[in-house]
């Protein structure tokens, strides 16, 4: 799939997404930023537990990481810095995540319009194990897009 | 620390939902809790900096959106049925409607299949108008 818009700025969408507050408070980290391609880590805290009787991660934390790899997949591949916001998404979860154990949450931007993104994620742990898969659309502020785009 | 089953029959003899919310981890964390409005169960997230997503616009996270609308469903199920052990999220769909602004939050869940083993529930997040919900969800829970 060609995509005409090749200059994108990770170091930006890095600064941008740590400077995240909810992201912040819940420890997540930016592991990789790649054109159309990004990816979140977050290690297990007890804070961040949604069943304190099995020490399961709230679904809530998922949310949280899959929706923001999500819009910086947006962003990577619009190739300008612009706002951006998250139209639907939904969330399949395969499995809980295993207590104690740090996600990753990557999401690709296969397809993107003039206003709209489409991306897809998943969670996983470090070893593999796939937890859940997203699917998002993402509006894009189109009068941020450089001029003569042609998505 | 005493089993889920104990927790909500003692949130229900003191007449204080917020006392189950209180007792999942993350709930605590974003500041969601349960609470009997009135037009019934709803749950409340107040404002806090800790939960914007943009700082420029600024706006709510949806993550935490996301983590009230099923923190809602959660709540209001374990709160109705008394379980032995919490629903456990199949899937989770979201319509994100209008800008979450950094304000107070409510939320309510409306139960539309409660089946044998799966439940079918819409919630809706919403701020200062309860006729203008600011997000939409959906979801799908396995019972234990």
């Amino acid at each position: 799939m060609a995509f005409p818009v090749p200059a994108f700025a990770p170091d930006i969408i890095r600064q941008i997404t740590e400077a995240v507050p909810q992201l912040t408070a819940l420890g997540a980290t930016v592991l990789r930023v790649e054109h159309r391609r990004t990816a979140l880590r977050l290690d297990w805290r007890e804070d961040l537990v949604g069943d304190p009787w099995s020490g399961l991660l709230h679904g809530g934390v998922i949310t949280t990481l899959l929706d923001s790899a999500s819009g910086m997949a947006s962003l990577s591949s619009a190739g300008a810095v612009m706002q951006i916001a998250t139209l639907d998404l939904r969330i399949d979860y395969l499995r809980p995540a295993r207590p104690r154990e740090a996600v990753i949450a990557e999401a690709e931007c296969y397809h993107m319009t003039r206003s709209i993104a489409f991306v897809r994620g998943h969670a996983y742990h470090e070893d593999g194990t796939e937890i859940a898969t997203s699917t998002a659309a993402f509006m894009l502020q189109s009068s941020a897009l450089p001029a003569g785009t042609k998505p | 620390m005493i089993d889920l089953k104990s927790a909500i029959r003692d949130a229900k003899a003191k007449g204080e939902p917020g006392i189950l919310s209180n007792a999942i981890p993350y709930a605590r964390f974003n500041g969601i809790v349960l609470e009997t409005g009135d037009d019934g169960l709803r749950c409340n997230m107040p404002y806090q900096p800790h939960l914007v997503g943009n700082p420029t616009v600024p706006s709510l996270h949806g993550g935490a959106i996301g983590a009230l609308l099923e923190s809602v469903i959660i709540l209001h199920l374990l709160w109705e049925t008394e379980p032995e052990a919490a629903p456990r999220t199949i899937s989770m769909s979201f319509d994100f409607l209008r800008l979450a602004r950094p304000v107070d939050t409510w939320a309510r869940c409306i139960v539309e299949r409660h089946g044998r083993r799966v439940v079918n529930a819409r919630a809706e997040a919403w701020q200062d108008d309860r006729n203008k919900p600011i997000t939409l969800a959906r979801g799908n829970f396995l019972l234990p």
